[in-house]
């Protein structure tokens, strides 16, 4: 049941933290001041989110039996870590099979379009996994859900704005986005689809019923899309699993090379 | 051929009763994403609770040059303020 919690609180956590760092590689290179900021914001909000369900997480953690403990990660530099966990423990000292974070958000930034499209998935996905989230029974996952739903509810409004500003663009910006939707496609699947960690919490209260918002996921994006004269593409076809359960693209290593350099290189430093 | 996307003036309301205060300037394409981008530009560190964007094009301004004719002809009009009143004593903060 613990081991189960810990697993859904670090799928959540590691969405935010993976999207917030992939988000944040855009800080001064927005292709307006303007956007720049934007976009900075939204990294910032991902990092806060995921803050909240690592410091939760680092306690259920601590809580566990020593057994469950030695068999939950499989990090050596996290195993040989001897102080309480904490929240930088979970993000800096885990590798990469034991992150939880669904593929689409590990996926490069590619130009604006990509990351308009991967943003727009997930968006569209958090509003609805927040929104449910706020009536789970588990308090403290309720009340990051209720903070964090208004974060999403400006990300899947500035995201989906720009769905439709490139798709009811030019012809570049068109073909640029039809693009990105078309190859991202494949990986939003994952998100709506239920780990085992998924159904344990649905079972517990605590979680929620994912196969219950694939239609209305489905609905929402499809009014976007179509907003912005798109293609929508289809329903039935095959798409990407496995991060949820720590089966990563080779994406994930690289993101983790850089963002825990400083922290495997000179432990524990603050700056 | 201008690639710049138009220029809006932002006002921004810092409370609720208070009024809209200009604040500076952005780029945007359009009228939503202009008050998208003030939000974030400048309400970030909770600096309103209201914003107005006007493309700039709409300002219009007066001329400087003119301040001569437009301005200084109220300077010798003193009546035009209203300190010629004899106010009770128990009457404060006027």
């Amino acid at each position: 049941m613990s081991t189960n919690k810990l697993k859904y609180l670090l799928q959540l956590a590691d969405n935010a933290l993976i999207l917030g760092h992939r988000i944040s590689e855009w800080t001064g290179h927005g292709p307006v001041l303007e956007q720049d900021i934007a976009i900075t914001n939204t990294a910032l909000d991902h990092l806060g989110q995921a803050r909240s369900l690592y410091q939760y997480a680092a306690e259920t953690y601590n809580q566990l039996s020593e057994n469950d403990k030695t068999d939950f990660f499989a990090s050596p530099v996290f195993l040989n870590h001897t102080q309480p966990v904490t929240e930088d423990t979970l993000a800096y000292l885990r590798d990469g099979w034991d992150f939880r974070n669904a593929l689409l958000v590990e996926q490069p930034n590619g130009d604006w379009a990509y990351t308009i499209a991967r943003s727009f998935f997930y968006d569209h996905y958090s509003v609805l996994l927040y929104t449910a989230l706020k009536d789970s029974s588990d308090a403290t996952i309720a009340a990051v859900a209720e903070k964090s739903l208004k974060e999403a509810l400006y990300h899947h409004r500035w995201s989906s704005e720009w769905v439709i500003r490139l798709g009811d663009g030019t012809e570049e910006s068109k073909a640029r986005m039809q693009e990105a939707i078309d190859e991202r496609w494949a990986f939003s699947g994952e998100l709506l689809t239920p780990s085992e960690a998924d159904n344990t919490m649905l079972k517990a209260g605590i979680g929620i019923d994912l196969d219950a918002l694939k239609a209305t996921w489905f609905t929402n994006v499809e009014d976007i899309l179509s907003q912005a004269t798109l293609n929508i593409p289809s329903k039935e076809a095959w798409m990407h699993e496995g991060g949820k359960t720590g089966t990563h693209s080779e994406h994930l290593g690289y993101i983790l090379a850089e963002m825990q350099y400083m922290q495997r290189a000179y432990p524990g430093m603050e700056w | 051929m201008n690639n710049e996307w138009p220029l809006w003036e932002i006002f921004i309301r810092s409370k609720t009763g208070l009024d809209h205060k200009h604040v500076g300037s952005l780029h945007a394409v359009d009228a939503e994403m202009a008050i998208e981008n003030a939000r974030d530009v400048y309400t970030r560190r909770m600096e309103g609770v209201s914003i107005w964007a006007v493309e700039s094009k709409y300002i219009h301004a007066s001329n400087p040059d003119d301040a001569g004719e437009l301005y200084d002809p109220a300077n010798d009009k003193v009546y035009r303020h209203p300190t010629f009143y004899d106010l009770p004593i128990e009457l404060k903060h006027m």
